[in-house]
Formats: structure tokens, C-alpha cells, sequence
């Protein structure tokens, strides 16, 4: 399976640099002042392969802080709102497209 | 890099000989195998101990014949992850019975230290200082082995025997 | 099952320790994730898609209560509530966090269970049938072997750091319910003409990227010699393998490319020098691991009590569940019953906290305090008196593991997919819900008959695809998710890879795919029982493929 981190940089749009925290694995996002958040919105978004390898460069020395970070798209609606930029990263960020065990009802009983 | 010997960290009476340079008569060195394998008469009739630095993608067989004369064979962990030299010094004691030094150099980290000695290595080319310093607490962390190497620990399912269950 | 000792124990709470320190290391900055990834990996930590994962091994899926009761507690303390049988006999856990994880194993080697092995290159679980012990066409129990194998290879200095991942499965019965040829190496107890026993060696088998069923190298491998040539065989791939391309890896390409003679040759020159030493196996040492195995004092009891005659008469939901999730047990009066972890529109192989403390309770109750991992993921009962059915039924209803839908076509094999899994191109699990959902009418899985569909996610097939009878990969096209679908895959005894039938299809069309292929195979099935794969042996898959394929 190619990491996204062996593909050669080419910038088809806007992007952002994504991870896992070291701690607990939680999906962070690169932000602008060298840090990492949770939050999508904060994440910076760069649109040259040149700065995303600056980004990528920089996250991927912070190996504390973050495990497995990667190059990942994203889209830019009218009105300026940042969303994932495919199904892989949307997962990510809303978590699995399915209900988990806890949420599905157990069948009732009785019945044909 | 810190050579740890006995579960100490020691200094290396070995040099390492270049493929072109000479070899000194009265030093222990190791020179690289396609040199043993060239000129190997007149290293090992050397009266200083010869060692070899043997990779870990030729087979030990080739280097089976030479073992009697020398006193050293260092094998290579280019990266911890490539695990082929464990098999080499399993093959080196077991089957060929090699009773000199057995060392392994490159990625050498402490987590691989008791797969090392198990193998069969008794001399370490540590890469982290660190590392080095804690061969002993690392070693002593580690007191039930399943399965029996050349190393002489008992393994488990002999010494459960006659145990109750 | 097998019970601990205080060497074991011993073992364990050194492993724990160990990774506790290697842990807080990662944590410091003392240890690179570089270096951290094969230590966490050998302990069964993924990183996954939303977290950490971590996968428990189920030795030859064999369960105790104590333990299913502590896979409950780690969902609870440690996940969400929830964990996820997989298609090798383990448990994963989704949504791990790495500084809980020492924790997370103290407790679990409490009561014997760890994640050794279950990733790594290095010998995985050695799974067997989830049967063993208990099914009337075995020749004898493969979880003795299994164990003594195990233990051989946990922890092995020599083979923690192979080429690849190794997989080892067991087999003893005559109708092979472990798919021991898609393991790398697969082992099948028999006894000889003179009644020795020993196992017939096969080896190469894999899924995957180029997917191989594993080839005889040797016949007949006395079974005092098991240890000795397992090693042998390790020692070959670990110097021989390829290292150079991930993809390229796995025994089954070294010995394709050595062709298997040649593969088998270089193993007995190895295993010649080793096989008189310290590893031939005493049996003394058998005995001893065998007698560590507690089996149940079954009753003597009749076949087919009258009472559950007269349940079955009196309720026809019992009676179709019986049909469906009861098989002969080699002890009179006694029945090994198939939990369905396959509900309609549920995740395949999920099972919540509330479910495991619940099944625990009725296996102390009906089943000796044993349950079974099976590799298609469901659980098993193995040891339930026939006359305990009609009350047991009633509880696992009232949980919601009583589907009675095994082996028929909503009980579905599928990996975790893009939902979950850091390797995935598409999602498996909605497909295989909204399968369930299209055959939630029971009289027409019932007219299927025996169907098995696998879903994987990505080419790893960890969802075994490629031995489906209907077989569903998922990959991208363009930032879409597609399918291409095989039929005529088994992974048994007559073990056969599937074919594919045609271009991929996109995720909205699999579901209809499926029903195509049915409603053919519906047409075209010479007499009612006559099921799919049989059908489409005798027919092979153009008819399949045109009807598929008419409108798209």
C-alpha cells in the first residue's frame, strides 16, 4: 500500500498536512505556527508543492508530537469554508460512515 | 557507538581494515569477506586474531571452511528490521560451532539485545550510548524463554516438566 | 483450553513490563517512532485511520470466560464499548490510546491474553478450526499442536524480524473449516497407514496483491519432527525472502520462485542438521502441554432429548434457528452452536461489551465457560447439551446473536475497510450492510442455501475475497470507490481462488450486483440444492458475468 508520504509531491489544489497524535492517536491537523489542533478549520492550507513540503518537512520532524504525517487534500467551498478534500479524510475527520455497536438497537424479540 | 562485551561496556582491541589498505601483523583486525575469501591464506596465517565482517546476504557456508582460524565473525544489521544475521549466528554456533567472538554491528538497539544474545552474538556494536549503558538491566528483564536456542537456557516446556499442571 | 502456568504468567508480565518502558521511551522523545513502530507493531499496535488499534490474540480462537469477560472490560475502559472479531481468531480494539496501552495489557495478561504477534514480521496467530476439539469428523484435537507451536515461535530470537508477516494455521478433520491453504504455512494432522501421526506440510499459501494456495512440500511430517521442520522452513524464508519489495515479501513468492521442489529441497538441507537435536519433540513434552488442557466432564446423555423435539414443534423461530446455527458435536446429547455476529444491517464480526458479559455468562452456564473465535467471525458454543437449546436460544436472542443466517448469504465476511483501516481504498462494512439489508427475508436466504460473500476493503484481502464464493474487492477509480466481483472462490479442502467477472462496479451497484448473480443463479441451478459455487463449478461464469454486465 503506497503511504501518501512515498508519492511525489505534486500540488493538484489546496492542502493541508494531517497526522495522528503520539498520545492517543487522535487526527490532528498542521496549523500555521507550528503546532498541531484537532479542530479542521484552524489546519493550514497552502496550495504549492513548495510550501507543503515546508509544512510536511516540519511536521514530520515533530516526531513527538505527531505520528504519520502526510500530504492530504482538501476543498475550498464558495464562501471560503474548508472541507476534506476526499472520502479517506472525510472519515477522518467525521469518524466511520456506519453507526457503531452501541448505537444500532438490538432486534426485538419475537417476530417472524 | 560502544562496543559492550560480557554486559560492559569495553574497548575495541579490534581495528577494521580497509580492502586496499595493509593489514598490520601484530593487531586483532577484521577485514571484509570478498577480502578473506580472496586472500585468505595469508590472512589467517596472521599471528594476531583475524576477524571477519561478514554480510548478511551471503550464505555462512562459504565462510564455514576459514571458522577454525578465526577468532572473530562480526555480522550486519543494516537496518534492525532486516533479521537475516539472527540466522546466520544460530547457523555460526549451532551447526558450525563457532567459538569466537560473535558480534553484531550496525542498528544494534537495545531492544534487540536478548534476540542478540539468544542468537548467539557475545559482542555488541551498540549505536546508542544509552543504550549500551543499560545491556545489563535489559538482559536481567527477562527470565522465561519458550523455545531453546544455542545459548543453553532451559526452555519453558522442559522446565515445566514434572510441574504439576 | 489451555491453562497458564506461573512460567507463562512469567513470560507475560515480562512482555508487559517491557513494552510499559518501551512505551514511556516513545513517549520521551528517547525512541523514534522509526524505531518505536516494529516494537509497538510486535505487540499488536496499529495506527489506523481515527487511532490507535490494537489486535489480542485468540489462540486458535479459543476462549475462556474470564477472558471474553476481560475483552468486555477493555471495550469499556479502554475503547468504545464495542470490539471487532477479525478473519484470523483475534479481537481488535479501534480507538486505542497509546498511553493507555500498558495499562490496557497489565490487564489482559491477567488472565493469560496478550497482542504478541499479531503484527510484526514475525509468526502470527495459529489458528485451527473453530471447532477443534468438539467436531465428529476430527481426527484429533490440532489445539495441542497448535500450543506447542505457539509457544515455539512467541518470542523467537531468530524470527522476530523476517522478511514478512508469517501465518500458520492447523487442520485435523476431513472437511476443512480453518483455509489452511491460503496460510503461508498450514498444517493437517493425520494418521498414517500405520497409524503414526503426523501432519501433511503445505506452505506458500497467501491473499493479498498475488494470491497463492499454499503447495504440499512434504506428505507426511511425523509429528515428532513438527518443531524441527517448522524451524527449518522459518530459517529458509527468513534468509531467503525478499526484502527489496513489500509486495514481493511473503514466502509464497519465494517459493514460486524457487518453484516448490527446489523451495522444499533447501528446507530439508537446513532441516537435516537440526532435526535430531534439541527440537525433536519429546512426548514427554506433548503429554505435558495436552494435560494443561482442561476438557470438559460432559454427561452422558441421549441424542434429540424429547424436550427440545417438543420445542422445536411448538416454535418455529427456535426450530429455524436450530436448522441454522446447531451442529453435530462428537459427544451423544451434546451440540456446538454458531453465535451470529452478522445482525441485519449490522457490522459483521462486532460484538458489544453488554453482548461478550452476556455470552460469558451463558457459556459458564451451557458451555462449560468456553466460547470459539471462528475465522468467518462468528462465535461459538462448543460444548451445549442439546436438552439446554430451547433456554439458551431464548438468551442469545434476547442479545441479538441468534441471526439465523450462518453461512447463508447475509453472513457476510468483511474486513474493516475504509471506515476503520489506514490500508483501505473503499469501505467494506456499508456494503455488507446494505447485503443484509436487500436478503433480510429469511425464506430466501433459506432457498440460497450455503453462499459465503467476502468483502476486503483493499488488496490485502484481509477480508479473504479471493476465497469467496462471492467475492468483493474494493479499490478507487478516481477518488471513487468501486468494486470488482469474483465468484466461485472456497477455502476449503477443494480450495480455489475466484474469478473475476467483469469491469468494477461503482459502491451504489453492489448490493444490485449481488442480487443479479443470485437471481441467475436461481435460474440456472439444476435442482434446489444443488448451491451457488456448485453452479457456477458446473457452469463456470459466463452466464453470471452477461447477467451481471446486460445493463452496465
Amino acid at each position: 500500500m503506497t503511504s501518501p508520504l512515498d508519492k511525489k509531491l505534486k500540488i493538484k489544489g489546496p492542502v493541508l498536512i494531517t497526522a495522528n497524535r503520539v498520545g492517543d492517536g487522535a487526527v490532528i491537523y498542521r496549523t500555521g505556527e507550528g503546532g498541531w489542533t484537532t479542530q479542521f478549520e484552524r489546519a493550514a492550507v497552502v496550495t504549492t508543492a513548495p510550501a507543503a513540503i515546508e509544512l510536511l518537512d516540519a511536521a514530520v520532524a515533530d516526531d513527538l508530537g505527531a505520528v504519520g504525517a502526510y500530504v492530504a487534500p482538501v476543498r475550498l467551498e464558495d464562501g471560503g469554508k474548508l472541507r476534506p478534500g476526499n472520502l479517506r479524510e472525510r472519515i477522518r475527520l467525521a469518524g466511520p460512515t456506519i453507526d457503531l455497536p452501541l448505537m444500532a438497537a438490538i432486534p426485538a424479540v419475537g417476530g417472524p | 557507538m560502544r562496543l559492550v562485551k560480557s554486559g560492559q561496556v569495553v574497548a575495541d582491541d579490534y581495528i577494521r581494515v580497509g580492502d586496499d589498505a595493509p593489514i598490520p601483523d601484530d593487531v586483532p583486525a577484521i577485514v571484509s569477506a570478498a577480502r578473506l575469501i580472496a586472500e585468505a591464506d595469508a590472512i589467517l596465517r596472521r599471528q594476531a586474531p583475524t576477524g571477519v565482517l561478514w554480510p548478511n546476504s551471503r550464505r555462512v557456508a562459504e565462510l564455514a571452511p576459514h571458522l577454525d582460524r578465526l577468532a572473530l565473525v562480526a555480522l550486519e544489521f543494516p537496518k534492525f528490521r532486516d533479521g537475516r544475521a539472527y540466522s546466520q549466528a544460530r547457523l555460526l554456533r549451532e551447526t558450525y560451532e563457532f567459538r569466537g567472538e560473535l558480534r553484531a554491528t550496525g542498528d544494534v538497539l537495545r531492544d534487540q539485545f536478548m534476540f542478540l544474545l539468544r542468537a548467539g552474538f557475545d559482542a555488541f556494536e551498540v549505536k546508542k550510548d544509552a543504550d549500551a549503558a543499560v545491556f545489563a538491566s535489559e538482559i536481567a528483564r527477562h527470565s522465561v524463554f519458550y523455545q531453546p536456542t544455542g545459548d543453553g537456557r532451559v526452555a519453558a516446556s522442559r522446565a515445566r516438566l514434572g510441574r504439576p499442571a | 483450553m489451555y491453562v497458564y502456568d506461573d512460567l507463562d504468567r512469567t513470560l507475560l508480565a515480562e512482555r508487559v513490563s517491557e513494552f510499559r518502558g518501551q512505551v514511556a521511551r516513545r513517549l520521551s522523545g528517547e525512541l523514534t517512532e522509526d524505531e518505536f513502530k516494529p516494537l509497538r507493531l510486535m505487540n499488536g499496535v496499529y495506527l489506523q485511520l481515527h487511532a490507535y488499534m490494537l489486535r489480542i490474540a485468540i489462540p486458535y480462537g479459543t476462549l475462556s470466560t474470564p477472558q471474553l469477560r476481560m475483552l468486555a472490560h477493555i471495550a469499556r475502559r479502554y475503547d468504545r464499548g464495542y470490539g471487532h472479531f477479525t478473519t484470523r481468531q483475534n479481537i481488535q480494539f479501534h480507538w486505542i490510546k497509546l498511553e493507555e496501552l500498558p495499562d490496557a495489557m497489565a490487564d489482559l495478561a491477567g488472565v493469560g491474553m496478550h497482542g504478541m504477534q499479531t503484527s510484526g514480521n514475525n509468526v502470527r496467530n495459529i489458528t485451527t478450526d473453530q471447532w477443534a476439539g468438539v467436531a465428529p469428523d476430527e481426527i484429533e484435537d490440532p489445539r495441542v499442536w497448535a500450543e506447542l507451536i505457539r509457544q515455539h515461535v512467541t518470542l523467537h530470537p531468530e524470527f522476530s524480524f523476517m522478511p514478512r508477516k508469517f501465518k500458520i494455521a492447523v487442520g485435523s478433520s476431513s472437511h476443512d473449516r480453518a483455509a489452511l491453504r491460503i496460510h503461508d504455512m498450514a498444517l493437517r494432522l493425520y494418521r498414517n497407514d500405520a497409524g503414526e501421526a503426523g501432519f501433511e506440510v503445505m506452505v506458500g499459501g497467501g491473499l493479498g496483491r498475488t494470491p497463492y494456495l499454499a503447495l504440499t512440500i512434504r506428505p507426511f511430517l511425523p509429528a515428532r519432527d513438527v518443531l524441527s521442520y517448522v524451524e527449518a522452513v522459518l530459517r529458509t524464508y527468513n534468509q531467503f525472502g525478499r526484502r527489496d519489495n513489500i509486495w514481493k515479501a511473503r514466502i509464497k513468492i519465494l517459493v514460486h520462485e524457487l518453484g516448490p521442489e527446489a523451495f522444499a529441497k533447501e528446507v530439508d538441507a537446513e532441516w537435516q542438521s537440526i532435526k535430531d537435536g534439541a527440537l525433536v519433540l519429546d512426548p514427554a513434552v506433548v503429554t505435558d502441554i495436552g494435560s494443561r488442557f482442561r476438557y470438559p466432564q460432559y454427561e452422558r446423555l441421549e441424542d434429540s432429548p424429547a424436550e427440545l423435539a417438543r420445542a422445536r414443534a411448538a416454535d418455529r423461530r427456535f426450530d429455524t434457528w436450530v436448522n441454522s446455527a446447531v451442529s453435530n458435536h462428537k459427544v451423544s446429547g451434546y451440540a456446538i452452536v454458531t453465535l451470529s455476529l452478522k445482525p441485519e444491517g449490522g457490522t459483521p464480526g462486532d460484538a458489544t461489551a453488554e453482548q461478550m458479559d452476556a455470552i460469558a455468562d451463558l457459556a459458564d452456564r451451557y458451555s462449560f465457560g468456553e466460547v470459539r473465535v471462528g475465522h468467518e467471525q462468528n462465535l461459538a458454543l462448543p460444548h451445549v447439551a442439546q436438552r439446554d437449546l430451547p433456554a439458551l436460544w431464548r438468551a442469545l436472542d434476547k442479545i441479538g446473536v441468534a441471526t439465523p443466517t450462518i453461512g447463508l448469504v447475509s453472513d457476510i465476511i468483511a474486513c474493516p475497510g475504509l471506515d476503520y483501516c489506514s490500508l483501505a481504498n473503499a469501505r467494506s462494512i456499508p456494503v455488507a450492510q446494505e447485503i443484509t439489508r436487500r436478503f433480510h427475508n429469511l425464506d430466501l436466504a433459506r432457498d440460497l442455501g450455503r453462499l459465503h460473500i467476502n468483502i476486503s476493503g483493499c488488496i490485502n484481502a484481509c477480508g479473504h475475497h479471493h476465497v469467496g464464493h462471492i467475492g468483493i474487492l474494493g479499490v478507487e477509480k478516481n477518488g471513487e470507490e468501486f468494486y470488482q466481483i469474483t465468484i466461485g472462490g472456497r477455502a476449503d479442502e477443494e480450495a480455489r481462488l475466484g474469478i473475476l467477472i467483469g469491469p468494477a462496479v461503482p459502491y451504489a451497484e453492489v448490493a444490485d450486483v449481488v442480487e443479479d448473480i443470485v437471481e441467475a443463479y436461481l435460474e440456472l441451478r439444476a435442482r434446489p440444492d444443488e448451491i451457488f459455487l456448485e453452479t457456477v463449478e458446473r457452469l463456470g461464469v459466463e452466464p453470471f458475468k452477461e447477467r451481471v454486465y446486460a445493463t452496465r
